[in-house]
Order: C-alpha cells, then structure tokens, then sequence
C-alpha cells in the first residue's frame, strides 16, 4: 500500500468514524453476514476434524486443548474389530461401477431424447417418470427391492448397490447430459453428417468429445451421490457388504457410543467426496444448478 | 477400420438401429428397477407376506393392511412431524437462501469462494452430517451446549427431550439444505439482467423499491423452482434423523420416511409398509402435480 492511499484510508476512517456513510454500512453489514454463513458452513467440520484427534478422555470434558493422537484413525483404519476397510473397498467398487454404468446408459438415452425426432408422448413420459422417480422416497422402494433381490438370491450383494444406485442417479445425470447436449450448437453434428460421417461416428467422434465436461460433472456428482447413499445400503446388505456409511452409523448407534471414532470415520467418509469436488469443482457449480433448474 | 465383411454388417446394423437401441437400456432399467418396484408395491399393499427359511409367502388380505393403518399408535404423530418438519425447514432454508443470494450476488469480491464453500454441505455424506451434529448436539460435552454455558445458559438437551428433538433435527435439515437454495438462487441473481436495474436505480428508486419491485419478481421463477424442489425433496429426509434421534424420545421427531423403514424392517409388516409406500408416493406426486401446475401458470402470466 502506498502511503498516499493510506493517508486516504485513514483520511475516511476519521470522516467515517462518526458516521458511516449508508453505503458503507451497508457492505459491512454484507460482509459480516458472509461472514457469519462461512463460519456456520465450515466451523462443524472444524470441530469434528479437532475432535477426531483427541482422546476418548480429552473428548467427554470438551477441552479446547488437548495432545493431539492418531489412535481413532488407527483404531479405525486398522484394528481388527472396525469393519471400515472393507468397507471403503465396497463403496469404492459400488461407487465406481455404478458410475461407470450410469454414465453410459444415461449419455445414450439422453443424445438419444436430444437427437432424434422421438414422438412427444416418448419424451414427456420419459422425462415424467425420472422426474415423478427422483422425488419419491428412496426408502418406500426399498421394501420391494428387498423382496426381489432376496428372491433373486441377490440380497446383501455389491450387484444389488450397484444396480439400485444407477436407478437412482440416473434422473440427474440423463437432465444433466441433456442439458449439455442442448447447449451444443447443431451445426458441428450437422456438418460432420454432410460431410459423410455415419450417425454413430457422428456421435462418437464428433459429439461426445464436446461434451466432456458435462461427462465429468455427471460421473462426480453419480459417484459422490453413490458413496453417500445410507437409505439402500443399510437395508439391502449385511455386515459382508456394508459401506462406508454403514459401517460410520454403527459408531454412533452402537450399545455404546464410540465418539472419538465416529469423528474419525466421520472424516474419513468425507474426504473422497471433498477430493472429488475440488477437481472437478468448476463442471459440479454448473451440473448442480443445471440439474435442478432444469 | 476392420475389413471382415462381418463387423461391417454389425456396425451398419448399429448406424441403422441407432436411435432404438441408444434409449432402450435406460426404458428397460427404468422399467425393472422402478416400475416393476412400483408395482410390486401396490400387489404387496393387498397382502400379507411371511417369511419361510429363504422362501416368503403371500396371502390375499386386503383389510387387513388398512387395518394396521388406522390402528397404527404412532402414524399420526409421524404425519404431524412430517409437515411441521417439511414447512418450517423449507420457509427458513427459502428465507436465508434467497437473503444469502441477493447478499454475496452485490459483492465485488470472493463470490468464487462462497459458491465453492457452499457446495460442501450439499456433496458431504448425510451419515457424517449426521455424526458430526450427533457430537455437537451431545448434552455433557458438545459444542452447542459449551457455547450456551458461555452466555450462562444451562445446557440443553438437544436431543433427548420431546419438547427439543424434531426441531434439532429441523436446524440439521437446514443447516445441509441453505447451501442447495443458495446455489440456484445465486445463479439467478448473477443472471439478472443488469441493464433493467440500472433504469430502475436511473429512475430514482430506492434500494428497497428495487428489491421489491425489480428483483424480486424478476427470480420469482427461480425462487418458485426451489421451493418445489425443496419442499418434495424434504419428504425424503431419513439418514441423519436415523442417525440423531431414530424418531425418538418416544415419537418425537418420528417422521414418514423413518416410520417406513421401521414397519418395513424393524417390525417385518411388508404388507403394511407397501401401503402407507403406495399412500405416501401418491401424496408426494400429488404435491409435484400441483407444484408444476403453479409454476407453469407463473410462466404464463
């Protein structure tokens, strides 16, 4: 800062000092709601984080200052009666899997809605049912899924999680790739037709390489929702396939609650969906948005 | 590209075929993994289904279902809870969305941070969510109760009293939900068009004028698309009071959805449970029915 506007800053704090202008006011009074919301949003996860480095001990009397441990992280990472490694291993493969999935059936069906002169009734009652799917409560479809798959000898399987988790996500991401699709100008497509290109090489070469961004959004948000999921995973698997969430509930409604590893767990079940959003950051504000606008 | 005869065929049958078999897996993944489910339900809705070793049997009784319906002790208060839960967590996530919105939209500066921070609660897995609250709300040693005993306070039993559950779990709901009313209000702030502010603020009208009769009507559609969002997606709330309360003390912060998984899976009445499943998607839809009927008249007009 040079020193004339320092004399300039200080020259209005002293007019100011009595009364702020309006104007000023106004942004301060901006400022620290922003402020406030910020510490809101990110203080919980800074407790936690604090408190999954204290001791059972440091834990029960709230202390502010403590010897940091690595032992619930250990505990919960390594000792033989925590199921959370196994754990991690299902999600990871459910999560994957189903994302991979999702993204294909979904890109197709949506270049599919996008591209071809489809009847209106095919459009408005594909999109109706994803819609009237995606707002009904996961848990009273549970119940019939529990049937079938028990039926299908398919009960506390990862086929099971990934099937029921690319139904679920796939309303978002055929809006979602549709939306990036829309956002296309046809003339590439049409040129590439012109040109001799076959519609699947049309597709292939042409289209969907514009789109990556959209494919990067869809398949972030489908593992993160994946991973996340708690409602199908507590009801349609036992302990050989729990995931992660599972398996962090079990810490809090144990006989008896085992805090310092609850926040551990906790922390470690965030990290993947916090890694994830930092990457593709930029695609998920839009996909997102997109998503729940359209 | 390959010269048999054969992968030629295979790749001309798929040119021509194209637009069929591009939406045929999602029709046919819709159609086992959400329509068969949902008629599955209404067949499970007239029956009693009994579990024999690996084998269930079902028998037609359809009385029966609505009997436990109107008999059941505790659905009423589940119904009651539902909708204080949906009204009260939607009007103040509308409310501190839409203020923090038109708050960071007239800021020059740090709006990037803002929107990255605000995604976190939404992407975060709701079982941490819920742990994290768990802690905080514990009654000898969590953060809220320290903080009160600051004030002089006495501490609060967030979660154990029937008088403080629903609304504990009401304050989580929030506190995940701002950030999503945040995301699409702010994309409509930052798209408003910025000449007819600055003719209205030509014009002589005072930052509240503006507020009321430019901006405001001008994200009407964007503030009606996340009420309905919000206010049908509420209903699906089930993770993090499963975590905080399990509906409890007694009833307290019972909510539909939990009530669901516990007549499904807890007490093993899959009949029952389909019925009240059956009742609940149509009072859900009937909500969307009305919700784009609404909309679709604001755009209209």
């Amino acid at each position: 800062m040079s020193v004339q506007s320092a004399a300039d800053a200080t020259a209005s704090l002293r007019s100011g000092g009595a009364a702020l202008s309006a104007a000023t006011r106004a942004r301060l009074f901006g400022w620290m709601m922003i402020a406030l919301a910020l510490v809101v949003v990110v203080g919980p996860f800074l407790w936690i984080l604090m408190n999954s480095f204290k001791d059972q001990i440091s834990i029960l009397s709230g202390a502010w200052v403590f010897k940091p441990t690595l032992d619930n992280y250990a505990d919960v990472l390594l000792s033989r009666r925590s199921d959370f490694v196994h754990a991690l291993y299902t999600s990871l493969i459910v999560a994957a899997v189903s994302t991979v999935i999702v993204l294909i059936i979904a890109t197709l069906a949506a270049y599919s809605l996008y591209r071809f002169r489809w009847a209106r009734w095919v459009v408005a009652g594909f999109l109706g049912w994803t819609i009237a799917f995606h707002v009904i409560p996961v848990i009273t479809l549970v119940g019939p899924w529990y049937l079938t798959f028990r039926e299908l000898g398919l009960y506390d399987t990862r086929t099971a999680l990934v099937l029921t988790h690319v139904a679920i996500n796939l309303p978002i991401a055929v809006w979602l790739m549709m939306s990036f699709f829309k956002a296309l100008p046809p003339e590439i497509e049409e040129a590439a037709l012109v040109d001799g290109c076959h519609p699947l090489s049309a597709f292939w070469r042409v289209t969907l390489p514009l789109v990556i961004p959209g494919l990067i959004a869809t398949g972030v948000l489908s593992f993160i929702f994946s991973w996340n999921d708690f409602t199908i995973a507590l009801n349609l698997t036992s302990q050989a396939n729990a995931t992660v969430p599972v398996v962090v509930s079990k810490f809090a409604n144990d006989y008896e609650v085992l805090h310092s590893q609850m926040a551990a767990a906790s922390i470690l079940a965030t990290l993947p969906a916090l890694l994830l959003m930092f990457l593709g950051q930029r695609f998920i504000v839009q996909g997102l948005t997109m998503g729940s606008v359209k | 590209m390959n010269p048999q005869p054969g992968h030629r065929d295979v790749v001309g049958w798929l040119n021509a075929t194209f637009r069929h078999w591009s939406l045929l897996p999602a029709v046919v993944l819709f159609a086992l993994l959400t329509v068969f489910p949902v008629i599955n339900l209404f067949r499970m809705s007239v029956s009693t289904i009994v579990f024999k070793g690996n084998a269930d049997f079902w028998s037609f009784t359809p009385r029966r279902n609505w009997d436990a319906l109107l008999s059941d002790p505790s659905l009423g208060a589940a119904v009651v809870n539902t909708l204080i839960f949906v009204v009260v967590a939607v009007t103040v996530e509308m409310i501190l969305g839409l203020g923090l919105a038109l708050l960071v939209g007239s800021m020059t500066r740090g709006k990037g941070l803002m929107r990255t921070i605000m995604i976190v609660p939404i992407l975060v897995p709701p079982v941490a969510i819920g742990s994290m609250f768990k802690l905080m709300y514990n009654y000898d040693f969590g953060l809220f109760n320290q903080l009160l005993a600051l004030v002089g306070i006495g501490p609060v039993s967030w979660l154990g009293s029937t008088s403080m559950a629903l609304w504990s779990v009401i304050i989580v709901d929030i506190w995940h939900w701002v950030p999503f009313v945040f995301l699409i209000l702010f994309a409509a702030v930052e798209g408003l068009p910025r000449e007819v502010l600055e003719a209205g603020r030509v014009d002589g009208a005072n930052r509240w004028q503006l507020l009321r009769r430019v901006t405001l009507p001008l994200l009407m559609p964007a503030i009606t698309v996340a009420l309905l969002f919000r206010a049908i997606l509420a209903f699906k709330a089930f993770d993090e009071v499963y975590l905080l309360t399990g509906g409890g003390p007694g009833t307290a912060s019972e909510i539909v959805s939990l009530h669901l998984y516990r007549i499904f899976f807890e007490q093993n009445q899959l009949g029952y449970g389909a019925l009240l499943s059956v009742l609940t998607i149509l009072a859900v839809l009937t909500l969307l029915g009305i919700g784009r009927r609404l909309t679709s008249g604001l755009r209209t007009n």
